[in-house]
């Protein structure tokens, strides 16, 4: 843990009365991917969303704990939560592109938020994030085209680089292949080792094969509380905690 | 890569000092559009509480019991009331309501469980049309049958024209209130050996008594305020009168014609009847409201 | 159940020859039953259609298809042309749209997107009952509070401020096009909005929170997210909007001055198509008055059929395509 990009201090999350999240302190290394599993309703959803300062878009959301960003609290006074997002990529588990925009103005849309409108530059950036989404072949004669007329793998891969346009340090993944077929799936993975060398991925997931195949590190949460973290190959053969053992050996969930 | 360090110009540096010139002004629209926002709601709202208001000082102000029991005196005098208008409405709705409410339940049944074919579909047509339709041009067409042949305004006429107004309506009701009974009610009372239309009026139609009665509610609550298609149809009378082949006043013709004279008194009159009105349409809301909300 | 009452009710279902005939006969009465009640539904609006046909012919027989142009309308000399309302009606309804879209559009992105759920209630439930208020009470309320308002504070201000547009010329009456346009507005915002919500409903969570986790502000959010997404439902709405502002009555023939003159100052008295029937209708005595109203509304039908054919047909193509979206 020598210079974590990512660290979280006790991190709590509320909806209304009830506390999804339980004081969870986290760190990610720079260039890894970090993957949260879980059974469902355990909480790491909505602890990716507090990564980002997405939960408290929520009516009746509260967020406890300092989340570190390369050392600066996102969470500390006169932090603009906008500021943080485009910081913070983020990748959702159904693909949702802007259904009134093409598969350009997509990629364009959070290059145009800040304030780049220059079309050289804008086309420069659009195709090199759709390189670095492994979708450029594909869809480079279809620029014009809704970003919705895509395949759905495709639509999740415009997504990844609609979030890799603005160059973010961080990407965040909420199931990001639960909608697709596995062949898409597998596409995706492909991609995001990848995309390694320039972001630190942090990935939900509830397929532990995917956390297997394509993390670095591995956290395993239960009931709004991160039980165990570590790197992926030791929580797979050797997990500390039973409740680790009980879940990825497949006795719950 | 020159390009790609361009865009990520924002994306380094401090969070906290990340406040540049256009983020200041980005932040500033955010406020001021989320400001304008706020404003529109409440410009959209204001005239409803301007109504309320007026409607209750003033109208408040002029009811009396003499409202409800007497009839209109000849301009100058003061004193008299609007029982031929509260009696017409009554009487008209009631005649329009016997008329047009069984009528539109029964297109209702038929959309929802006949309605796939071509006629259905021409029916669901007519209705999406005649909801469309100008209420005065309703009007037009209650005078062209009724008062032509008849050579004379009537409440009959009045009558046929709400009816008019409340069929499309309560046939959109009763068809969205019926398709939400599931298929397997059907076939269970078709499996008990049930004819379907004893299914259809003793299980389905029985099952969404209550949606249909509120959809109905509301039709009656819309008929009782249109003037539009009364003007000409039942036109108007001074005095209280219960023969359904003559003249007969409402509350909202009266209103109208007391609110562009130049009489005081009539003015007085004029709010006490929306007065009336307004309480009247409001409450079978707030009750079909009520309803709605405890079923859900 | 007890079993004695079992018992006899399967004898007698046993018993009994299953008439097959009579089950179905019921059935078959029903149904044609209400297959008459939908085809005199139906029958009712041809009829309606055919007896405004009738009512209207003298009136194109008379004055041909000049009649939908003519300015003059002249129950004394028996010359009518439509001109005037189609001009009033055009001109009122375009009024209350301008002042009605933003307005709408304003309440429904605050109620669906900011305000918070308690309030988006209540504030929800006033807006739609805007829309239960019956038209003669806007009417009344129109007279007494805002025209006086628009004659003794509105309209001088408009016109010192925008004195030299032809638009805001001429003495304040307080009635006529201006008062009209603003009472329209105030009647139609519930229809707007109410569309306007449903539209902004359907859109998922998932849309919105991709331009926020891009780092949009929440208005950046609601202009990339919810209204550039809604545009064609949100354009349905205004055309359904404008359909009822040309279909209204009463609280328009009560407020805009009834004069059969093209006036372009919207302080100036008017007329619209709809007030024009409800204001002369009971009291036109000649025949070719008469059908020369009945032409008025005529054209008011066909012109309130194109308006929904062309909203239904937009929100139709919003309903499909959303739904191919869905995939």
């Amino acid at each position: 843990m020598a210079n974590p990009i990512l660290e979280t201090k006790e991190v709590s999350a509320w909806f209304g009365k009830h506390q999804a999240v339980r004081g969870i302190s986290f760190s990610a290394e720079p260039n890894t991917i970090n993957a949260m599993i879980g059974p469902s309703g355990c909480g790491k959803s909505t602890f990716l969303r507090c990564l980002n300062r997405l939960h408290e878009e929520v009516e009746g959301a509260r967020v406890e704990g300092s989340v570190l960003l390369s050392k600066e609290d996102i969470y500390g006074q006169g932090v603009d939560p906008v500021a943080v997002r485009r910081r913070i990529g983020m990748v959702f588990q159904k693909p949702n592109p802007f259904p009134s925009m093409s598969v350009f103005d997509n990629v364009a849309a959070g290059l145009r938020l800040a304030g780049i409108h220059k079309r050289s530059v804008l086309a420069e950036v659009v195709e090199r994030s759709l390189v670095q989404a492994a979708l450029w072949e594909e869809v480079k004669d279809k620029l014009k085209q809704p970003g919705t007329s895509l395949s759905g793998g495709q639509q999740q891969r415009l997504c990844i680089a609609r979030a890799l346009a603005v160059n973010p340090p961080v990407l965040l993944m909420d199931e990001p292949t639960s909608a697709l077929d596995p062949i898409s799936t597998a596409k995706i993975e492909e991609l995001l080792v990848n995309l390694k060398n320039d972001v630190t991925i942090v990935i939900v997931t509830h397929n532990m094969q995917q956390a297997a195949r394509i993390s670095d590190q591995t956290c395993f949460f239960l009931t709004g509380e991160l039980v165990e973290a570590g790197e992926t190959s030791r929580i797979f053969t050797n997990p500390q905690d039973t409740r680790t053992e009980q879940y990825i050996t497949g006795r719950f969930g | 890569m020159e390009v790609s360090l361009q865009p990520a110009a924002h994306t380094t540096g401090r969070l906290r000092d990340r406040l540049s010139f256009r983020d200041f002004g980005r932040k500033w629209k955010n406020r001021g559009m989320r400001l304008l926002l706020l404003v529109m709601a409440i410009a959209a709202i204001a005239p409803l509480l301007s109504v309320f208001i007026y409607v209750f000082q003033q109208g408040g102000s002029s009811l009396n019991w003499s409202f409800f029991s007497e009839v209109p005196v000849p301009v100058g005098e003061t004193g008299g009331g609007m029982l031929n208008a509260w009696v017409g409405t009554v009487t008209i709705v009631l005649m329009a309501s016997v008329v047009g409410i069984p009528w539109g339940i029964a297109a209702g049944i038929y959309l929802s469980e006949y309605g796939k074919g071509k006629l259905g579909n021409v029916l669901r047509f007519a209705t999406d049309i005649l909801t469309s339709v100008p209420s005065i041009i309703i009007g037009l067409f209650a005078y062209a049958i009724i008062v032509v042949p008849l050579k004379r305004f009537s409440a009959h006429a009045g009558a046929a024209a709400l009816a008019v107004i409340m069929v499309p309506f309560v046939t959109r009701t009763t068809e969205e209130l019926l398709k939400l009974v599931p298929n397997h009610v059907r076939e269970a009372g078709l499996a008990l050996g049930l004819p379907r239309w004893k299914v259809v009026l003793w299980i389905v139609l029985r099952g969404s008594a209550g949606g249909i009665m509120t959809g109905v509610m509301l039709a009656v609550a819309r008929v009782a305020g249109e003037t539009a298609p009364l003007l000409f149809t039942a036109f108007g009378n001074r005095f209280l009168s219960l023969s359904l082949d003559q003249p007969m006043a409402t509350l909202p013709v009266q209103i109208y014609t007391y609110a562009i004279s130049p009489y005081e008194e009539w003015h007085r009159q004029a709010w006490a009847g929306a007065f009336v009105l307004v309480i009247f349409v409001f409450t079978l809301n707030l009750f079909t409201r009520l309803i709605m909300a405890r079923r859900r | 159940m007890s079993k004695a009452v079992a018992l006899e009710v399967s004898q007698t279902v046993e018993a009994g020859p299953v008439k097959k005939r009579d089950l179905h006969l019921g059935d078959r009465v029903f149904f044609w039953i209400l297959r008459g009640v939908a085809t005199s539904v139906i029958l009712l609006l041809a009829a309606l259609t055919l007896y405004l046909f009738r009512l209207s012919i003298p009136a194109f027989q008379t004055f041909g298809a000049k009649f939908l142009i003519s300015l003059e309308w002249n129950p004394v000399s028996e010359v009518f042309g439509a001109g005037p309302f189609i001009y009033g009606t055009v001109v009122s309804s375009l009024l209350a749209l301008c002042i009605s879209v933003p307005v709408s559009l304003g309440v429904s992105l605050f109620l669906n997107e900011l305000a918070p759920k308690k309030l988006a209630d209540t504030m929800g439930f006033l807006v739609e009952m805007l829309a239960a208020i019956p038209s003669v009470v806007y009417g009344l309320w129109g007279i007494f509070v805002l025209a006086p308002w628009l004659r003794t504070t509105v309209q001088p201000l408009l016109g010192k401020t925008f004195g030299f547009i032809p638009l805001f010329q001429g003495p304040p009456f307080g009635v006529g096009m201006l008062a009209a346009g603003l009472v329209l507005a105030i009647m139609i915002t519930p229809t707007i909005s109410a569309i306007c919500k449903e539209v902004f409903r359907a859109i998922p969570d998932h849309q919105r929170e991709a331009s926020l986790a891009l780092g949009a502000t929440r208005w950046e959010m609601i202009h990339m997210s919810v209204i550039q997404t809604a545009r064609s439902g949100i354009l349905g709405a205004v055309i359904l909007g404008l359909g009822r502002a040309m279909g209204e009555t009463m609280a328009v023939t009560m407020v805009i001055g009834n004069r059969a003159e093209i006036d372009i100052s919207l302080f100036a008295p008017a007329q619209t198509m709809a007030s024009v029937i409800a204001n002369e209708y009971a009291e036109a005595s000649s025949q070719i008055h008469l059908s020369s109203l009945a032409a008025v509304g005529l054209s008011l039908f066909v012109v309130s059929l194109l308006i929904n054919a062309m909203a239904r047909f937009v929100v139709h193509r919003v309903d499909s395509r959303s739904a191919k979206a869905a995939h």
